[in-house]
Order: C-alpha cells, then structure tokens, then sequence
C-alpha cells in the first residue's frame, strides 16, 4: 500500500469535486475492494475521497412506481428491503450468493457496481496484465483460463467482471445515476455501464474522472417469478463459475442476464425473445460467437444446463 | 524408557483421567484470543520492527540486478536484506529448495529480499519499491509431459517409512494377464496447498551470537538444527519458541523462510524482526502436496479374490527432492500374492513438494480405492464385501509379520450398518431426489503408527501441582490436553492440577508433530518421565515404589499415605525421561485403519457435487481423549472434501507457477460444503504400540475420503471420473441427459 491523504466529504457534489482535483484520487466506500488492491499495490490512489457520510444510504419508492436505491446501501440492507424481496427477488438472490455476510454489511451498492475483475493474473503484480498496466499485455490468454471470460472478451483481456448484484439489475434494467465535479447528473443505463474491453480493458466504466455514484434506479417491477442460479466449485463465498439471473413470466417470456461468462454482465435482448422456446433456444443465441478455451469451454453447456435448470424451477 | 516389549498393564490402564472426553485444556486461550500466535508476541522481545519478504517474479533464471535505492530511502527503513548480498545458504537436512542467497533463482516467489522498517506498513510499502532485473531461463513445469522420461527413484514423503524405487513379490505380470477379471486405469491428483489459518511467521532477536525466534513450526528440534546449518551457526546458540500454532499439516514441519529472512534482517537491522509471509506468497515461496499420476492394475478371481496388484506412481520435484509415496498403502492394505509398486520422480522448476497430511497415503489411497470400487462392480460384487474379502492380518509381503492390530473389517462392518448401506442402490444413476442424483460410496482408510523417541521434563511443587516441559507442539490438535491427561492418569492427579509448556527448544526433545505420530509418542515420553518422577516421590517419602499407589493427589504405600505436595516441600521433584523404541515395529506392521462413508448428490442440471453425509469409523488404538481425537477426524473429513471436490493448485506451465495463490482462488470447503459428519472409534488397545496403547488419528481422517466421496459420485452419475478434484466439468456433459 502506498501512503496516501484522506478526506470525507459532506455532499456529493463536494466529493466529485475532490476526486477531479486531484488525478489519482478515489472514492471509498465500504472499501472491501479497493483496500484489498491497494494492499497489492494493483490500486495505487494518492488521495482517497470517504463518501459515507454522503447520506446516500436510503432506498425510496420512485415516481414512477419503481426503486431508487443510494449509492451507499448496503448489500446486506439492500438484500434484506422488504420492498426488494418482494418485487424484486432476483436482486435478493443475486446479492445474498455474493460474498460473505461480513463483505455485504460493509459493501455497497456503487461499491458492488464497481469491483473489479478477480482474474488472477490481474492479482499478481509480477504478471503483465492490460488491466493493471495498460498495454503490458495479457497473460491470462494462453494460461490459466478456467474461470474466465467465453464472450464479449477481446485480444487484450479475457477478464470476467464479478458482481452477482449487477447481473440481477441487468436483468432488471437498472439505471445508474451520477453526479460530475461540474454538479451536473446524468443517468447511464446498467447495459452501458461495464463498457467491453475492446483494446482498452483498464476502461471499466464511462465513468469521468470525479464522478460520482449516487444511486441505481430500478423500474417499476416487472412481476413473473424472479431466479438467481449461481454455478460454483463450493456452496457459499465464492465466485460464479457462471450465475444465470431470470424473470419468468406465467406465459413462459420472460428475461435473463448470465454472469461469470463475460467482462459485463450478459444479456442479449434477441435471447429473451426466445425463452418460450427453452433453455437450448436461449443458450445458442445468448452465447453466439463465444470465443471459449479448452479450460473454459464447460461454461457453454453449463450456461445452457443452469438455464434449464433455472426454467424447470420457474414452472414450480 | 525403552518399550521393546508388549505394554502389560501400566498406570494409563485406569482409565481415570485418559480415555475421557476432556475438554481442552488450552481452549479458553484460542476462544478468548489470548492465546499469542508467533506474530503477535509482541511482548518477548522490546522493539521489534518489520520484515516482508520479496518474492521472485520469475520461476527459473537469475536475479541480475537489484536497486534498492528507492526502498532504502523510504520512510521508516532500516534495513534491506537482498539475496545478491549473501551466498546461497547451506539447505537444511531437510530442505530441497534454497531458502535464501545468492543470485540463482529455483521457483516462483523464492525469496530474494526482505525490508525491515518501523511498521509494517512502510516495510511493505518499500517492498514495492525494489527494482529487480531477472534473466528468465526455460524451465520444466508441466508434470503430464515430463512424466514419460521420469526415472524410478525412491525415497520418503518427508515423514513415514522410506519406499524402494521398486517392489515387487510374487509375478505380477503373469498373475495379472491370467486374471479372469482386469482393472487397468490411470489416475491423477493435483498439486494441493496446505492452505492453514496462521501463515509461516517469525520474531528473531539476537543477543551476541545467540538467535532467538519465536515462530510457528510443528518439529522444533529439526527447526533448530536446520536454522543453525542454514545460518552456520552452531545449534547450541539457537533457541526456538512455538508454543501456539495455527495449523500446518506439513506446511511447518520443516525450517522455511520466515525464519531465516527474520534472523537476518534482525542481524542486518541490529533489533527484533518480526515477519510473516504473505498470504499470496505461501502457495509458490513454501511447499505443497505434489500432483500425481498414478497407474493401476488390478487382477481378480471372479470370485472375488484379488491375485495381482500394481501401483505406479509419478510424481515431480525440484531437484533432489523426494517423490510422493502415493504406493505406500498399496504393500499393505489388501491381500494379495502377485504384487508391483513403483514411484517415479520426474525433474521440474515448480516450488518445492513436501509433506502435507498422510504424504503418501492420502494421494495414494485417493486412486487406490476408486480402483477398488471400478474392481467390485466389475465383479459384481458389493464394495464393502470386496474389501472384506480381501483383508489380511499379516504384511502382504512378509507374511511372517502381522499386523499388530488390524479391524479394517470391523471399521466396514460397523460402519455399513450405521450408514444403512444396505440401502444403497448398487446400479450407478439410479436414484433421485428431485434435480439431485444421489450416491452413496465406501473407501478404506489407512496409515502407518510410526514410532519416535520423545522426551519429557516433569516438575512437583510443593502445591502439588505437576508440570511438563517437552518441545512437543500443539497444531491444534489437543496435544496440551492429552499430555495433561497422560500426566494427571500416571500421577494420581486431577487434570486441572496439570500444567503444560510446549514448544520450547531448551525442554527435552519430544516427537513433534507430523505423521500422526505426535499423540502417542509424546504422550509416551511424559509417562515415561511420570514414571520416573514417581520414583523420586517415593524416594522422598521412603516409600517402597513398587507397593505405592498414586491416586487422589496422594501416595500410599502400606498403611501410610502423603501428598504429592508434601513430597516437594522440601523442594521441588524433577524427573526427565523419554521413551524409545525396541524392535516391535519391525516384528509387527503397526497401522491405523478406518472405513469412511459417504452420501453425495450431484445436480443433473449443473454436475454440482455436495457432500450429504459423512461417517468414519477408526480403528486406531487406545483413543487418549475421545473429544479432541473426533475434532481431529471431522477436520480431516472436512480437508477430504476440498481434495475430492475443490482443490488443486492451478499451473501455468509457461511461466512455472501456482496462479491461484492464494484464499480466494485456491479454494477450500467453507461449512456450506460441510454436512453432518459421525466419526466412530472402535475399542482397540494396541500393545505394541507404546505403553499408551494408542496410536494416531490426524492423518487416518483423511485418508480414504476423496475416494469414497468419488465412489458416491459415480454412484450417483454413472460417470466415473479419475482425476481429482471432480469438479463439474469433469462429468457435466456426460451425466444423464435432461428430460
């Protein structure tokens, strides 16, 4: 960890302002990922902007009949809203098979959004990583690739992004608001939120620089049955091999986001479509043109296997 | 003491104090936190400073340069220890890879610096600052492809009994090709990590020439030897202190970095040094379980007896280190009169292999009995039968030699009644619950009492209360508790008039801790001393030691009685001894037996695996305290889920590492994973073994689990996968189709 100053901030306007001033300046949260990075020195902030006294911590009902949960919720408190549990399940689920119940009382929901890819190589400073140091290169590609990404990867970075909480809201079509050092808001739909690698993998987010999370909006609830499948080697505290996200509707429509496949959360609209068709129909047109290595090949049929399994529940 | 002859009765028979489910005596300490791990002992040396350790980035080649200029300049560093400044250190006894010096680097993440600064934080953050040239060398990392040349070559895991390159009694070759009913099938298991709670760590402080470290190390005596050879000082002015430690399973048997990073940098920085190796660090800078590939061939009668056996085993190592005895077991567990084991060692650049939990047994028995199990079903016949009928009570090739107490039957047989084996369907996929298909699975479980002088110190105060000192340690085993136990049964005493000090390099030299032989040996040395102490209480009395009874914290001999205070008050009574060993484990082949059951489900959509229950019935001698013996075995049962479902140190074969290094990627069973486990002890009291009777559980725990959850798995599926760990794709797209 390198030395670092501190501050908090008391609005968030004021925070976004902080972060632009200085270039390598922060926010934090709960913190539970970026202290572990900047522990490793993969993080390496020179300032670090604390937003929790921001009172962003509040889940209200919005006008139109949906959600707006702040930035600093946190995943156990967001799990746990009663108006969460019952019209949007698939958000519960997906948080609770996330982490441990320590990591989500201190998580939050930017937080969540956020966090960056567990791929190992990313994690090991001796290694070249795109990620960590733009342009070094990928040594994920050609090694050890069973738990990384089949799709939506590029030649410079096969890593899978973590969170269970964001494919949920991508299935939801969640909205991320924010503010820029400027005070002006903007609101980014979750589908543009975790931009592609492309030849830029260290560019997680369109995030400017200083701006600020302040809440995730959810749409009005989308009713149907509400599923979280998540795929992995141990029963509890670990990552998706690959999670399936789903709301299914009595008349078999319905929608689907994967984890643990891709460097966002994966959904194909065109896919949804064909869930009346099953598990096989959904599967082929979710993953076409996956480009997946020997050691990870298993997540294709594993993603199709889970979705059945996913579609059996739905019909009860 | 010198037991060269079966035990008769002695003062454990009575069973009063040993043999009883005692609490832990040191739990109050672990649960409260109080009781100081290596790392936290910030009281016993003034002004301790920090260490951390730089691990190579490279697996093979040589350290050029290194510029510390940076790191040296930063704020709060007193000290950079680099490995271009010294030479390669003199290896310990029994140490393959070099510990430190010198620019040639061996494995990923060997050390070559280590900062010490004011606080931890500025030490780990000038770390980062150390620049390093490498010159990067081809290496040799993928086990699969260097096993084809790989020559045979024997040796030991580290602890156990030492293996031929080769052994063979009986043809193999002509009984197997006459075998009416064959099994010939490759197996694998991977590189595994001890992954324990406390990681390798040191406080070394100097006086003139004399080191002190305060470290976490299951064998003191061999730490102390190897910290002297490797530093070149003599062992004399080394002193080892590790009364508390953080579990190890063979990761600590042996000297590693940690302490000789900390006495350098306490040498280089003229105070303490107090250092821990990094989490990330532990998987490539330390040892590790090797991967196996293990070749078996089985030929039987139709009947059912097996008349040939093969196991050929082939593990890696860096240079001059030793294979893993996976064929170990395999002289042993069954009969059988055409037998072949082989190890073969192949050369790699990987980190080091050594010992970890049952080396040897633990792999071997992990192929060994799926073999059993492909066998039975073969034939046709149930997998508890199939072993029952080959059971021997002699060393398959000395059957002059038996056992000195073999209930492998009993272990099946008890233990298939209380897991309603009968219940199981013996056609594999044939049984559902709902999207689970369900399993059930037997394996044997074995593993060799080896016996080891240890020795013990006891004092009597004149409050009565006894004291032993050995450098025995406690791994969280219980050994606190059962040596008070072996105390308290041999003085007359009530457990809570016992207190125990372990760990220390100047109490006389015990066992250790390893190989499961810990418990018995060491418990064996203190009544050993026990026995000799009660002499001098009889002494000072003027008592007849052959007529006096200690019982109730009182001696009575004929119509006259004392306490044990009042024999030290005229000062205090010390007697030393140890225990040493005739010739009985060479007349009878000790072992410890189990039989481990298992239920398991596997999703039929996603190929999940999860362990529904577990049962281990041991057969392992006098059993010194119920209690911390079962906690022993659950822990164990729990380490042979990760082995069967989970664990492996991922290689990358072009850069010559274990990539997922460290909790998060090397997984191990969290208590989702974990059902109910019932552990059985069958009564046995093994007089050949010691005057305790007793043999060892750690290791037998463990031994046989993997397989009988693969059994349940292929019980389950139908699929039936031979390298471990069975993880989901291993069987996804071949289970049975979905409808």
């Amino acid at each position: 960890m390198k030395p670092f100053s501190y501050e908090r901030a008391k609005t968030p306007a004021e925070a976004a302002a902080a972060v632009a001033r200085t270039p390598t300046a922060k926010f934090i949260a709960g913190g539970t990922n970026l202290l572990d990075l900047m522990k490793l020195q993969i993080e390496t902030p020179t300032h670090l902007v604390d937003v929790q006294d921001l009172g962003l911590d509040k889940i209200e009902a919005t006008t139109a009949g949906g959600l707006r949960i702040g930035a600093l919720v946190t995943n156990t408190a967001l799990a746990a809203d009663d108006r969460v549990r019952r019209d949007y399940g698939v958000l519960s689920r997906a948080i609770v098979a996330g982490a441990s119940g320590q990591l989500r009382n201190k998580a939050t929901t930017a937080g969540n959004l956020l966090q960056r890819t567990r791929c190992p190589y990313f994690y090991d400073t001796s290694m070249p990583c795109n990620k960590r140091v733009p342009n070094s290169g990928c040594s994920a590609i050609g090694g050890y690739t069973r738990p990384l990404a089949v799709i939506g990867s590029s030649d410079a970075c096969i890593a899978t992004n973590p969170s269970d909480m964001a494919v949920a809201m991508r299935v939801l079509d969640a909205e991320v608001e924010t503010v820029r050092p400027n005070g002006s808001r903007r609101v980014l739909p979750i589908v543009d939120f975790h931009r592609p690698p492309g030849k830029t993998p260290h560019i997680e987010t369109p995030l400017q620089p200083g701006e600020l999370i302040t809440g995730v909006t959810l749409p009005r609830p989308l009713g149907g049955t509400h599923l979280y499948h998540k795929v992995r080697d141990r029963a509890s505290y670990a990552f998706a091999l690959i999670s399936v996200a789903a709301v299914i509707q009595r008349d078999g429509s319905g929608r689907v986001a994967v984890g643990g496949i891709a460097p966002r959360p994966w959904r194909v609209e065109a896919a949804d479509r064909l869930l009346p068709q099953g598990a096989r129909a959904v599967a082929q047109r979710l993953l076409a043109g996956a480009t997946p290595t020997k050691d990870n090949a298993f997540k294709l049929p594993l993603v199709e296997r889970t979705l059945a399994a996913v579609l059996s529940d739905a019909r009860g | 003491m010198l037991f060269d002859k079966p035990a008769g009765q002695n003062a454990i028979d009575q069973l009063k104090v040993v043999g009883k489910p005692a609490d832990r005596i040191d739990g109050a300490l672990k649960t409260t936190g109080t009781a100081p791990y290596a790392y936290e002992r910030h009281d016993v040396a003034p002004n301790q400073a920090y260490g951390y350790v730089v691990g190579s980035g490279i697996a093979k080649g040589r350290i050029a340069r290194m510029d510390s200029t940076a790191a040296q300049a930063a704020p709060g560093v007193l000290a950079i220890v680099s490995t271009l400044d010294s030479p390669r250190l003199t290896l310990g006894r029994l140490n393959t890879a070099s510990l430190f010096g010198g620019p040639v680097v061996q494995h990923y993440h060997q050390a070559i610096a280590v900062v010490v600064a004011e606080t931890f934080e500025q030490a780990r953050a000038a770390a980062a600052l150390i620049r390093v040239d490498c010159v990067r060398r081809p290496g040799r990392f993928d086990l699969a492809m260097q096993a084809k040349a790989a020559p045979l070559v024997g040796g030991d895991a580290g602890e156990g009994d030492a293996a031929p390159p080769v052994q063979r009694s009986g043809n193999f070759e002509s009984a197997f090709a006459a075998a009416p009913v064959q099994v010939d099938a490759t197996y694998s298991t991977p590189d595994e990590s001890h992954a324990m709670m406390e990681p390798h760590a040191t406080i070394a402080a100097w006086e003139g020439d004399k080191l002190t470290v305060w470290t976490s190390i299951q064998m003191v005596a061999w730490m102390k030897r190897d910290l002297a050879r490797t530093l070149g000082i003599v062992p004399a002015n080394v002193r080892v202190d590790s009364p508390y430690i953080g579990g190890g399973f063979g990761s600590k048997l042996f000297l590693r970095a940690d302490a000789v990073l900390a006495a350098l940098a306490a040498k280089a920085a003229r105070r303490p040094v107090k250092l821990a190796l990094p989490r990330p660090l532990i998987a490539n800078n330390t040892t590790h379980r090797p991967a196996t590939i293990q070749r078996i061939r089985l030929g039987a009668t139709r009947d059912g007896r097996l008349t040939a056996i093969a196991h050929e085993s082939t593990s890696g190592n860096l240079p001059g280190g030793r294979p893993e005895t996976a064929t170990a077991q395999t002289r042993l567990l069954y009969a059988g009169a055409n037998r072949l084991t082989s190890l073969r060692l192949a050369e790699l650049d990987l980190p080091e292999g050594n010992a970890m939990r049952a080396p040897g047994e633990a792999p071997g028995l992990m192929a060994l009995e799926i073999a059993m199990d492909e066998m039975a079903e073969k034939l046709g016949i149930d997998p508890v039968q199939f072993r029952i009928l080959n059971d021997t009570q002699v060393d398959p090739e000395k059957p002059d030699r038996p056992y000195s107490a073999r209930q492998l039957v009993a272990c099946l047989q008890r233990g298939a009644e209380q897991f309603d084996w009968r219940a199981r369907n013996s056609k594999p996929s044939a049984v559902r619950d709902g999207r689970w298909l369900v399993g059930m699975g037997v394996a044997a479980g074995f593993r060799n009492n080896l016996v080891m002088r240890s020795a013990a110190r006891v004092r009597l105060n004149d409050r009565g209360v006894v004291t032993v000192e050995t450098d025995m340690t406690d791994i969280g085993t219980g050994s606190y508790t059962v040596i008070a136990q072996t105390a308290a049964e041999t003085m007359g005493v009530a457990l809570d008039r016992v207190v125990v000090r372990l760990g220390d390099s100047d109490f006389p030299v015990s066992a250790g801790s390893g190989g499961q032989w810990g418990g018995n040996n060491s418990t064996a040395g203190v009544y050993a001393a026990c026995m000799k102490l009660r002499e001098s209480v009889a002494a000072r009395l003027g008592y007849d030691i052959s007529s006096a009874t200690f019982s109730d914290g009182r001696v009575r001999a004929g119509d006259r009685s004392a306490s044990l205070a009042d024999a030290a008050r005229s000062g205090e009574l010390v007697a030393e001894d140890h225990i040493e060993y005739g010739d009985l484990a060479r007349r009878y082949q000790q072992s410890t037996f189990a039989a481990h059951f298992v239920e398991a489900a596997v999703d039929r959509f996603t190929g999940v695996t999860r362990v529904r229950r577990m049962l281990a019935v041991c057969a392992a001698g006098r059993i010194i305290n119920p209690k911390t013996a079962r906690s022993q075995v659950i822990g164990a049962m729990t380490m042979g889920v990760g082995a069967a479902l989970m664990e492996e140190l991922a290689v990358d074969a072009r850069y010559g590492f274990f990539v997922n290094h460290d909790l998060a990627g090397y997984e191990v069973p969290v208590h989702a994973d974990i059902p109910h486990q019932d552990v059985i002890f069958l009564d046995e009291v093994d007089d050949k073994s010691s005057p305790m009777k007793a043999k060892g559980v750690g290791e037998l725990g463990l031994c046989g689990v993997a397989a009988a959850i693969a059994n349940a798995v292929y019980n389950a599926t139908g699929v039936r996968v031979r390298d471990y760990p069975i993880t989901l794709e291993k069987h996804l797209e071949r289970l049975p189709a979905l409808t």
